[in-house]
């Protein structure tokens, strides 16, 4: 169990985290969002126990981070932004050094060493000096020595930044992969991830929290959220009646694409009653789907909300 | 405790991972020999001790000492990993201490690669081998308390230049602490009292004695509570300097 309450820290004048509260349980992979400046990462380096606290509490299994500093780390992985890692040494010597710094020995620090390789992919570049891999490799570096000792809590403050689509799904798929039974924080700011691998989402803005979620719930507070997207040969009769439908809040029409989306106020059933509208009038139709809530604009609009 | 050795292992090997390493002790020996024979006039002197080679020892470590200290924390800082390091399951004081062990072995395998010298006077001559040693230990002592200095300042930046300029500024006035250069600076507005604390805290005036190998108990323990302040004072900073 991760147990944050009331943290708070401020920066001279500037607040970065103000009052945050949340607990995550095992088996959770959260999202942790925000615009940048938000306060993501200080709260992510308050929970690893590099920041001290202004107020609140983080007990990272029971173990207070401020009073039982050691405990608590001892059960954390965590990656700070930007991957740091001793640029001078070798991936392999690095991290038999983290091993070493975790205390494993043995034939486990052997088994963690291999399974943490194998798993990150990192085979081709045990030999090579930190400082001349590329940002991808970098990233999985950082990324195998906070899972190493295969602790219980996982912060991961922007696991994916820099990497190419084809990176950004092997790490998804590793945290997918590890989540059963490990409590797992990450930030980001791209909105796919929260919906590939989270199962929560937090948004904060200004160091306050603004939404705790599932993502499924988030996007269902977009106002796109079930509206029906349709592909006529020609729009221009339509447009009067799908906009007299009853329930329709708005109809916007893309000139570009040539489609027209209805938007509904809420009421169910929205695609039945555009079916028979389309099929009383006769509407020569190339395609109709409905759509589901975009986190992005979800987001946009609740931390636009928040900031002004 | 495991903790601790493998950072001290780390850190060490970190100074070869470079070449600064070589570098240092080339300088390191080199300047020694220079100044043993050269300036100290060794062979001049006629007689079969070292003092001749321990007399420039505070001078030697002044700019050389720095640039071993450096790198210790202002690049940690600088990269990031002090991040990394400090979410380890390692106390603030181990890290300190294990960092710090590391850089004054490697000054100890500096010291300890000018045993040409030790053998050459024993050549010429029939030195006081235990004064020798005496000597040895307290320039290692010495050595110590000029690294713990250049921890603190490189604690203070991520800046190795900056932290490098400023060790030595202040390794000079600790050197020079008993001496008119410094004492007269501060003589316009301190009370005599502290003036003669300040006077007190010269590493040249406890080492006068170490150089003729005489390691008094007063001398070790000035060095070595120089060494506890200036690691206390580290932790101190690098807390302070997180948030930055």
């Amino acid at each position: 169990m991760l147990e944050i309450e009331g943290l708070c820290k401020r920066f001279e004048e500037q607040v970065a985290v103000d009052d945050l509260s949340f607990s995550v349980k095992p088996g959770e992979v959260l999202g942790f969002l925000g615009p940048n400046g938000a306060g993501k990462s200080t709260t992510m380096k308050m929970i690893a126990g590099f920041l001290r606290p202004d107020a609140g509490t983080v007990r990272i299994g029971g173990a207070d981070i401020v009073d039982d500093t050691l405990r608590a780390q001892r059960n954390l992985g965590y990656l700070p932004e930007g991957a740091p890692a001793y640029g001078d040494m070798h991936v392999d010597r690095f991290l038999e050094f983290m091993a070493d710094m975790r205390g494993l020995r043995g034939t486990t620090r052997r088994q963690r060493l291999d399974t943490v390789v194998r798993d990150v992919h990192l085979d081709t570049v045990l030999r090579q000096r930190i400082d001349t891999l590329s940002k991808g490799f970098r990233r999985r570096v950082g990324l195998a020595q906070a899972i190493l000792h295969d602790p219980g809590v996982l912060i991961l403050d922007e696991p994916t930044d820099g990497l190419d689509p084809n990176q950004k799904h092997e790490v998804r798929k590793l945290i997918a992969n590890m989540s059963a039974g490990k409590i797992i924080v990450v930030s980001t700011h791209i909105l796919e991830e929260v919906e590939a691998v989270c199962t929560r989402a937090i948004i904060i803005a200004d160091g306050r929290m603004l939404i705790d979620g599932t993502p499924q719930a988030l996007a269902e507070r977009s106002r796109w959220h079930g509206a029906v997207t349709l592909q006529l040969r020609d729009s221009g009769p339509a447009l009067r009646a799908l906009d007299d439908l009853p329930g329709v809040a708005a109809v916007e029409h893309d000139d570009v694409h040539g489609e027209i989306t209805v938007i509904g106020n809420g009421t169910p059933d929205l695609l039945g009653r555009v079916n028979d509208l389309v099929r009383d009038r006769g509407l020569q139709v190339e395609g109709v789907y409905q759509k589901r809530g975009r986190l992005d604009e979800v987001f946009r609009s609740i931390t636009r909300e928040a900031l002004s | 405790m495991n903790a601790v050795s493998a950072l001290f292992r780390r850190e060490f090997a970190a100074y070869f991972a470079t070449p600064l390493a070589y570098i240092f002790l080339v300088i390191f020996l080199m300047l020694t020999g220079v100044f043993t024979f050269y300036l100290g006039g060794f062979y001049e002197r006629g007689q079969a001790d070292l003092e001749a080679f321990f007399a420039f020892h505070p001078w030697l470590y002044l700019f050389l000492v720095p640039a071993i200290a450096m790198r210790a924390w202002a690049e940690e800082r600088k990269s990031g990993t002090v991040e990394l390091l400090l979410t380890l399951p390692i106390s603030m004081w181990q890290a300190v201490l294990a960092k710090f062990l590391a850089a004054w072995s490697f000054i100890a395998i500096a010291l300890a690669l000018t045993f040409p010298m030790w053998i050459t006077v024993n050549y010429l001559g029939a030195p006081d081998n235990g004064a020798i040693f005496a000597a040895y230990l307290g320039s290692l002592l010495m050595a110590g308390g000029y690294l713990a200095i250049g921890m603190c300042m490189s604690a203070a930046t991520s800046s190795q230049v900056i932290a490098f300029i400023v060790t030595v500024v202040v390794c000079f006035f600790f050197t020079l602490a008993g001496y008119p250069l410094v004492l007269e600076a501060f003589r316009a507005w301190l009370p005599e009292a502290l003036l003669e604390l300040l006077a007190s805290l010269g590493f040249l005036a406890h080492f006068e004695a170490i150089r003729k190998g005489v390691l008094d108990l007063r001398d070790v323990v000035y060095f070595a509570a120089m060494i506890g302040f200036w690691l206390y004072a580290s932790a101190i900073v690098i807390d302070l300097k997180k948030a930055d």
